[in-house]
């Protein structure tokens, strides 16, 4: 099958105040993958994304988005951050809200086109939230939140969608609807999704890794129980409690 | 009303009409965005250009400029890096700026006039040529806004995102802070550096109770804004009080009623979703 890769990280290191926070991450992304990436909580997985974005800059090795630097690819990368709304009462409608996602499409000093209009309203009906567009953001639930900041990281047109901690604020019974709506984009995107929760690594995920400090993946459906437990640093009957079967390989 | 016949009045109109379109406007990002200190850091700063005004025999108000904007990008350039703390800098700036006019003033020959007006706001004497100042950069605050009302909402709203959509929130947010400087300049002389904290911060913290756009959120900053000046102004005539005082002491009372007001509706609005 032919494939374009969207994401390369080469030995990538990154150091905070001489603390590892990445050590020689290598991940390649291709358009087609649907990744899940489970770790503990500061085992660096926001920023993974913020080198793939160019938020953090690597103290060592390569980083390439869309064939260029991820300064210049990221307008192509939807990026959906964890707890989004700092502010509840933050006076800015779902609209306004999923506009913001195509600033780097219009010119500066322009007001939005017809055309941006278009792909915000898309952008809405692909996550079915059209009904809400005058709603203040602050004023929705957790997961249909959620489903607005993933319509803004739509409206640019991404090729590659980065979802940090996607599940914290959907409620369990939306649990199954969300992915659904990520099994549809899957088909036009490539996927990357980072979590501590490994009960949130679903069925629909086509890859799974494990990410602490060092990058476990080797583009498969299972992690092994080696991996999951060098993440993690203890053994596995800790935490693999409520992991779905068929993400945990079977010891052999 | 024969009180509107005097000048001095209804240059004090005009003067708390800027006043109320600088503080609707750019209160609204100084409360969505959290940059209370940051504003009071650069206000305060402005009494060393003001003590610098009357030590070299330039118009106060010019030397209030030249230190809010260099407070402004100082704090800007401080907030970009992580050594120092944002809220170390700025109380340092604060400071500073204030013990720089105190020595200014000092250092001046003879008397310093209408020093307190500087300090607490004396809207009832301000000049023609100053209402041109307040008038021009009242029309430049109005201007760099509305050319870049998306971009500096996607600044307030989130901040990083805006980066990665490919906004420059870099020189974006020195242009915030410039706005700020800009402002605490139209402001210091209706109601003194120490006090138009109040008044940049409480017409908007009104308003954010009840609106649910930041646009309508500035429309209705600079409406009560308007009326709280003027109320304020009355009053203070009526029962002789200093005007920039009367005006802040109305708006922190109009504040906590606005509290009580916006809980009150919540709740209706709960019991009327709520069904039965």
């Amino acid at each position: 099958m032919a494939s374009e890769e969207v994401v390369r990280l080469e030995d990538v290191w990154v150091e905070m105040d001489h603390t590892p926070i990445l050590e020689a991450v290598n991940l390649s992304v291709d358009q087609h993958d649907f990744i899940g990436i489970i770790g503990p909580n500061g085992g660096g997985k926001t920023t993974m994304f913020k080198v793939m974005l160019g938020l953090v800059r690597p103290s060592r090795g390569r980083v390439t988005v869309l064939g260029t630097t991820p300064e210049k690819g990221r307008r192509r990368v939807g990026y959906v951050p964890q707890d989004s709304l700092f502010d509840r009462d933050f006076p800015a409608s779902v609209w306004d809200v999923v506009l913001m996602g195509r600033l780097g499409r219009v010119g500066r000093l322009r007001r939005f086109s017809a055309e941006d209009k278009a792909a915000a309203w898309n952008a809405l009906e692909t996550v079915e939230m059209q009904r809400f567009k005058d709603r203040q953001i602050g004023r929705l639930s957790g997961g249909q939140q959620q489903r607005v900041f993933i319509a803004r990281a739509l409206v640019s047109d991404p090729r590659l969608l980065l979802l940090d901690e996607p599940t914290a604020s959907v409620d369990a019974p939306m649990m199954e609807e969300f992915y659904e709506l990520l099994n549809r984009l899957k088909q036009r995107m490539a996927i990357v999704l980072v979590t501590h929760d490994l009960s949130a690594v679903s069925v629909y995920v086509d890859t799974v890794g494990c990410l602490s400090r060092k990058l476990f993946y080797h583009h498969s459906k299972e992690i092994s129980r080696e991996d999951l437990e060098a993440a993690y640093q203890c053994p596995i009957e800790l935490i693999a409690h409520g992991v779905p079967h068929r993400v945990l390989r079977e010891h052999t | 009303m024969e009180i509107l016949q005097y000048a001095y009045m209804q240059r004090a109109l005009v003067a708390g009409l800027l006043v109320s379109i600088t503080c609707g406007v750019i209160g609204t990002y100084v409360v969505v965005r959290r940059m209370v200190f940051i504003s009071g850091g650069i206000s305060h700063s402005a009494f060393g250009g003001i003590g610098l005004g009357y030590l070299v025999g330039i118009d106060p108000v010019v030397g209030a400029m030249v230190f809010t904007i260099a407070s402004a990008l100082a704090i800007g350039g401080i907030s970009k890096q992580t050594r120092l703390p944002e809220d170390t800098a700025i109380g340092i700036i604060w400071a500073v700026g204030m013990a720089l006019g105190v020595v200014f003033v000092g250092l001046s020959p003879g008397f310093a006039p209408h020093l307190f007006g500087y300090l607490f706001g004396n809207i009832l004497s301000v000049s023609s040529s100053e209402l041109m100042v307040m008038g021009g950069l009242t029309l430049v605050i109005i201007l760099v806004v509305s050319l870049l009302y998306k971009e500096l909402l996607s600044l307030s709203f989130d901040e990083e995102f805006a980066r990665v959509s490919g906004v420059p929130t870099g020189w974006l947010y020195f242009v915030l802070v410039v706005l700020i400087a800009l402002s605490v300049v139209v402001l210091i002389r209706a109601v003194g550096i120490i006090l138009l904290i109040a008044l940049l911060t409480i017409p908007a913290a009104i308003s954010r109770q009840f609106v649910s756009s930041l646009s309508r959120m500035m429309l209705l900053s600079v409406v009560l804004s308007v009326v709280l000046v003027v109320l304020g102004l009355w009053l203070s005539y009526v029962l002789d009080l200093a005007s920039g005082a009367t005006i802040i002491l109305l708006s922190g009372l109009v504040f906590a009623a606005s509290v009580g007001v916006s809980r009150l509706r919540r709740e209706w609005m709960a019991r009327r979703a709520a069904p039965g």
